[in-house]
């Protein structure tokens, strides 16, 4: 059934047969060549901005908290429209571009914005828009242009260029801040130059995926894109994967939980996301080729047990370094399993013409668990304490997986 | 497809180029001279009575260092000491100098404590951005609020932390958060809990700080050897402790506008009564008592100073100057 579905879907996308022993497409390593970029951009003006708004604007705690909150709120449904957008119209690549054009503008959008806070929220949130825009129909583009049996592979190729631009983001803001002896001004600007660098990358380099002919074409209504849900696989996963979003303990609650446990000088503890991301880009590809070969979902569930395994070694005997280079390499695991393994689970189970709407109808019900997620463990560790609450996680955790292991929703498909 | 990656190579190299012509052309955009009148070189003392001690931002070789004015002339050419600090404060002949290491990501902190003649005694690297920083009125004890990336409750949340730094032990506290904290006489717990702008009694036993939690901020009293903070009144952020130890100088929350949320005012501890001060513009600054009558704040890059008592008008004192502190 899996390959059928797969290959009904897939006929038209123009996946040479002969390539099956090619890596990935080059469309693929486009895409990914454009996030690396991207993120690079983003992730210079992520590491500088709280020098900015402190330093050179002085605004105090509350006024950052309120801009923080501001700009990390309007992902979830914004990401729902482009998709439905880009599967409207048939035009992933168009969509994308926005919303990666978008992001570029915003950086132009901080040198203008002065000190004036509304406008600097203003630019932020319309940098967090563009993000939402332009993830959905990207990652339809990678599903599209990839081999049905390979896409694993395509999304660890695709997440491990990413996480490498994330890597090089605050070097590269760093390199802008010495050379320019502390212009935050040459940091947005030099953002600006290197966003504009992956819009011509997604330009030029990056094959939109072809629509049927116009006889052929569905005109994708929103009614449609909500009757995804009544196609029982592709329900499934929706809802398991935010069933386990529920139980996910977020990054910052992991580092935090870390911390206590590991008395570590003060100075390396915002290295912590770091040590995670090196795993991430390390095994972003092995682990996408593991789910090609045994099946996604296990690999999905798999990533799951090893947040469990970090969960359950913060609540352990070791402590101090062991520890915490044991629960940093599972949570890498954990996002190497998960992440774009995720997509390449969904994808085949999508027709092709609502490929964009079904998969951010996906990342929007697994990110919108996880936040009710962070704000449920935030009440627990209030009500009882932390490592109450950390058992409390990892049991619920482990019941989903359990359940989700013994129901096996994905069967006949991976 | 050739051509199209040359296409490609060729806009890299001119966006390439174009960044760092900007850095370049950054880098020589300050001007040589400085904007005010300034005099160098000559000893600056933190223990002389009667000076407004500030942090010259005047543009120039001397942006950013130590600068100091007569209080009763201010408009006298400014005084300036090579040291160089992004927030400064001095009180009884100690010295706090927060600096925020250059081009370090993330961000460090250096927190220099100074003697009388500026002379560093202390030093200690601490991750964060600096925020407020503060001396007890006998000197011998530091404070300050810094922000760090990272492990706050939101996901990609922003976090404070005050320190406290001893120094007639020479001890050491880095963050007040693990300080027992009482809201109407229960303990009161949440991760998110963030402390900021702390400032003593004279006794170095009593403090006062911000504590934000839940989207809501109040005021806390603490006690230093109990360790041990109970909420008292909410809506304060950023107190400042009077001289006479019985008001307290804070930024109220009056508006959900963004951007000008707060007015400056006054509270008097022993009847609970508030007064708005007579400036009515927001302001985002711990303010400083020059003395028991007036307060002094940073706002639109110049020193201001108001009446505590609510009567009066805002003055500005020195033009592009910030981190006021009256000795």
């Amino acid at each position: 059934m899996y390959i059928a579905t797969a290959r009904g879907a897939d006929t038209a996308a123009e996946v040479p047969k002969s390539g099956m022993k090619r890596a990935v497409t080059g469309n693929v390593v486009a895409l990914g060549l454009v996030s690396l970029v991207t993120d690079i951009s983003s992730e210079m003006v992520t590491a500088v901005l709280p020098l900015y708004l402190v330093l050179g604007l002085g605004l105090s705690p509350l006024q950052f908290g309120v801009l923080d909150g501001l700009y990390s709120g309007v992902t979830a449904l914004v990401r729902l429209v482009g998709g439905h957008l880009a599967d409207r119209w048939q035009r992933l690549k168009a969509v994308a571009c926005f919303g990666y054009g978008l992001s570029a503008l915003g950086k132009i959008g901080l040198m203008l914005a002065g000190s004036s806070t509304v406008a600097i929220g203003a630019v932020l949130a319309a940098d967090r828009t563009g993000k939402g825009v332009r993830t959905a129909p990207r990652d339809a583009l990678i599903t599209l242009s990839s081999d049905p049996e390979h896409l694993g592979r395509a999304f660890g190729v695709h997440r491990a260029m990413d996480t490498f631009g994330a890597f090089l983001g605050p070097l590269v803001a760093m390199a802008v801040l010495w050379l320019s002896l502390g212009s935050y001004d040459s940091v947005f600007f030099t953002s600006f130059c290197i966003a504009a660098i992956g819009v011509i990358i997604l330009l030029v380099l990056v094959k939109d995926h072809q629509p049927k002919p116009r006889a052929e074409r569905h005109k994708v209504s929103l009614r449609e894109t909500a009757g995804l849900i009544r196609q029982a696989s592709f329900r499934r996963i929706c809802v398991w994967a935010a069933l386990l979003g529920l139980v996910t303990l977020s990054d910052s609650f992991l580092y935090l939980v870390l911390q206590r446990r590991w008395d570590l000088g003060a100075v390396f503890f915002p290295l912590l996301p770091l040590g995670t991301a090196g795993v991430y880009l390390l095994l972003a590809v092995p682990l996408g080729r593991l789910s090609d070969r045994v099946g996604r979902w296990k690999v999905f569930l798999g990533g799951h047990v090893a947040l469990v395994v970090a969960l359950l070694a913060l609540l352990g005997p070791v402590d101090g370094g062991v520890l915490a280079v044991l629960a940093l390499v599972l949570h890498g695991v954990f996002y190497a399993a998960t992440d774009g393994v995720l997509m390449a689970a969904a994808g085949p189970l999508l027709p092709e013409h609502q490929r964009a709407s079904g998969l951010a109808l996906v990342q929007t019900g697994q990110a919108t668990t996880r936040m009710f997620a962070s704000v449920l463990f935030g009440l627990a560790w209030t009500a009882w304490d932390l490592h109450a609450a950390v058992l409390v996680a990892a049991g619920a955790l482990v019941v989903v997986i359990v359940a989700a292991a013994v129901l096996r929703p994905l069967r006949t498909y991976a | 497809m050739k051509t199209r990656i040359l296409g490609v190579v060729a806009a890299v190299v001119v966006l390439i180029a174009a960044a760092v012509g900007y850095g370049l052309y950054s880098r020589d955009r300050g001007p040589g001279v400085n904007a005010v009148a300034v005099v160098s070189g000559q000893p600056v003392s933190v223990q002389a009575k009667g000076q407004l001690l500030f942090r010259n931002t005047a543009e120039g070789p001397d942006f950013g260092h130590l600068a100091t004015v007569p209080a009763d002339s201010p408009g006298q050419p400014r005084k300036v000491a090579g040291l160089s600090c992004d927030r400064f404060a001095a009180s009884a002949g100690t010295a706090l100098c927060l600096a925020a290491q250059p081009g370090v990501l993330p961000p460090v902190t250096d927190v220099i404590v100074l003697d009388k003649d500026l002379n560093e005694i202390r030093r200690v690297e601490l991750p964060g951005t600096p925020s407020r920083g503060r001396v007890s009125p006998d000197g011998r004890l530091v404070y300050w609020t810094l922000f760090v990336n990272g492990d706050s409750y939101a996901e990609t949340g922003f976090s404070t932390r005050a320190g406290i730094l001893d120094l007639s032990s020479g001890q050491l506290l880095k963050s007040v958060e693990e300080m027992a904290l009482f809201l109407d006489g229960k303990q009161y717990y949440s991760s998110d809990v963030n402390y900021w702008g702390i400032t003593f009694a004279a006794d170095g036993k009593k403090f006062y700080a911000t504590v934000g939690t839940k989207g809501k901020t109040y005021l806390v009293e603490a006690d230093y050897e109990k360790f041990s903070a109970n909420m008292i009144r909410e809506n304060v952020e950023c107190p400042s402790l009077s001289p006479d130890g019985k008001r307290i100088a804070f930024k109220k929350r009056v508006s959900a506008d963004l951007a000008a949320p707060w007015r400056l005012a006054v509270l008097d501890l022993a009847s609970g009564r508030e007064t708005l001060l007579a400036e009515t513009r927001s302001v985002d600054d711990q303010a400083a008592w020059l003395d028991d009558r007036t307060v002094a704040y940073g706002l639109e890059s110049g020193i201001w100073a108001v009446p505590a008592d609510g009567s009066g008008a805002a003055r500005e004192v020195v033009q592009r100057g910030s981190s006021p502190a009256g000795v």
